[in-house]
C-alpha cells in the first residue's frame, strides 16, 4: 500500500509503484476532474500540483507522490471559487473545456510564484498547456484578472 | 553502415589522424586491438565504442597523447544526448538534429525552467517508458557558461579546464562529475529509440582520467568531430 495525500486527504492505494498518478487520481481515488490528454507530457491537460508546484500527472509515477501533497483541480478550493475559477467563470474562458483543469492548475503554481506575471511570465509558463479550441488570449487575460492586473 | 554513420566513421579517422599525425607518421591500418603496438596509431573504435588509454599508449609525447585522447573523449561530449542540454542559450533541444525543445521551455534562473513549467514538471528520477519522457535524477540544462552546442573539441576543452566555465571544478573534480554524475550516467541510457553516446560512462571517465594524467593538452582548433 502507498499512502497518497490528495487534496488533504489520506488514501491507501494499492497499485504499482510506477502506474501514472493521473490513473490513480482518476480511476482508484476517484477523482475525474484531471483529464487524459496525450499521455506524454506534451499537452498539460493533467497537470496537478504535487506539493505546490506543476507536474503532468500522465508521466508522473505515483512513488513521486507518496509523502507529498497532491493537489487535483477538484482541491483547489473547496467551494470552487479560487480567484483563476471566478476569473474564469466570469471571462467565460472554456469553450470545450476539455484542457482547463489544467491550465487552471499550472496557472495556480504560476501566480503561487509570480503574484504578478507579465504576459511574457504567463505566455511561457502555460506554454506546455495546449488549448485545442484556441482560447489562449482569454486564459492569459483571467490569469491577469486573478493576479489583479 | 547508413550515410551519416560513414560520414562520421570518416571524420573521426580524420579527426584522429589529425590529433596523431606528428608521432605517429602513418595512417590507421589495422582494427582496434586492446593495445597498440609500438609505433601505430591507435585506429578509429566502432561508432558505438571509445578507445581506451591504452590504445594510445603509441603516441610518446604526452601532450600529444592527451590531445588525441581528449579527440576520443570529444565523441561523447559533442553527441547529441550531451550537447542538446549546454545549448547556446535558453532552450535546451532534442534529438540528432538539435531540434528546439517541444513543448517550449525556458531555462529559468536556476537552469530547472521556469515557475509552473519546471524541467521536473514532466521529467522524472529515470526515463519514462511508456510516454518516452527522458528522465535522470536532478534533470536541468548545464549553466549558461557551459555551452558546448556548436563547440569544437579545442573550445569545450578550454571550458573544461576553465573554473568560471566548469562550475569552478578542479580537473579531479571534472573527473568525479563525469564518473559518477546521474545525468551524465543518462547519456547511455537515453531510452525510447535514442542514441546513446559511444562508449561506457566508465570508459569516458577513463579517457578523461588518463587526459588528465598526461597534462590535459587541448586538442588544436582544427579538430573537428
Amino acid at each position: 500500500m502507498t499512502k497518497l495525500t490528495v487534496n488533504g486527504v489520506a488514501h491507501d492505494v494499492d497499485a504499482d509503484d510506477d502506474m501514472p498518478l493521473l490513473w490513480v487520481l482518476r480511476d482508484l481515488v476517484g477523482l475525474t476532474g484531471t483529464k487524459y490528454g496525450c499521455g506524454e507530457a506534451l499537452c498539460g491537460a493533467c497537470t496537478v500540483h504535487l506539493d505546490g508546484h506543476a507536474v503532468r500527472s500522465c508521466v508522473t509515477p505515483m512513488r513521486r507522490a507518496a509523502g507529498h501533497a497532491v493537489t487535483t483541480i477538484e482541491g483547489l478550493s473547496p467551494a470552487g471559487d479560487h480567484p483563476l475559477q471566478r476569473a474564469w467563470v466570469e471571462l467565460g474562458v472554456p469553450q470545450c473545456g476539455f484542457c482547463q483543469a489544467g491550465q487552471i492548475m499550472t496557472a495556480a503554481a504560476l501566480l503561487a510564484e509570480n503574484p504578478k506575471p507579465t504576459d511574457d511570465d504567463i505566455d511561457h509558463s502555460l506554454a506546455g498547456n495546449i488549448c485545442r479550441c484556441g482560447t489562449y488570449l482569454r486564459i492569459r487575460a483571467a490569469v491577469r484578472k486573478a493576479a489583479g492586473i | 553502415m547508413n550515410a551519416p554513420g560513414f560520414v562520421s566513421f570518416v571524420a573521426r579517422l580524420v579527426a584522429l589522424g589529425l590529433a596523431v599525425a606528428a608521432c605517429a607518421g602513418r595512417p590507421p591500418e589495422a582494427p582496434a586491438t586492446p593495445a597498440t603496438p609500438p609505433g601505430a596509431a591507435p585506429t578509429a573504435a566502432a561508432s558505438d565504442q571509445l578507445l581506451a588509454p591504452a590504445q594510445f599508449a603509441a603516441i610518446t609525447d604526452p601532450a600529444q597523447r592527451s590531445q588525441a585522447m581528449f579527440v576520443e573523449a570529444s565523441r561523447v561530449l559533442t553527441h547529441a544526448r550531451c550537447v542538446n542540454c549546454h545549448p547556446p542559450d535558453d532552450t535546451p533541444r532534442q534529438g540528432e538534429l538539435h531540434a528546439l525543445h517541444d513543448p517550449p521551455v525556458l531555462r529559468g534562473a536556476a537552469d530547472h525552467g521556469i515557475p509552473a513549467l519546471g524541467c521536473n514538471t514532466c521529467h522524472q528520477d529515470r526515463n519514462a517508458q511508456l510516454a518516452r519522457v527522458p528522465g535522470a535524477p536532478d534533470w536541468h540544462l548545464a549553466p549558461r557558461a557551459m555551452v558546448w552546442l556548436g563547440k569544437s573539441p579545442a573550445e569545450i576543452c578550454a571550458q573544461l579546464k576553465d573554473p568560471a566555465r566548469n562550475g569552478g571544478r578542479t580537473l579531479a573534480q571534472i573527473h568525479d562529475h563525469v564518473a559518477h554524475d546521474g545525468i551524465v550516467a543518462w547519456g547511455w541510457q537515453p531510452g525510447a529509440d535514442r542514441r546513446p553516446a559511444p562508449g561506457t560512462q566508465a570508459a569516458f571517465a577513463e579517457l578523461i582520467q588518463a587526459w588528465i594524467d598526461t597534462g590535459a593538452a587541448c586538442p588544436n582548433e582544427e579538430v573537428k568531430r
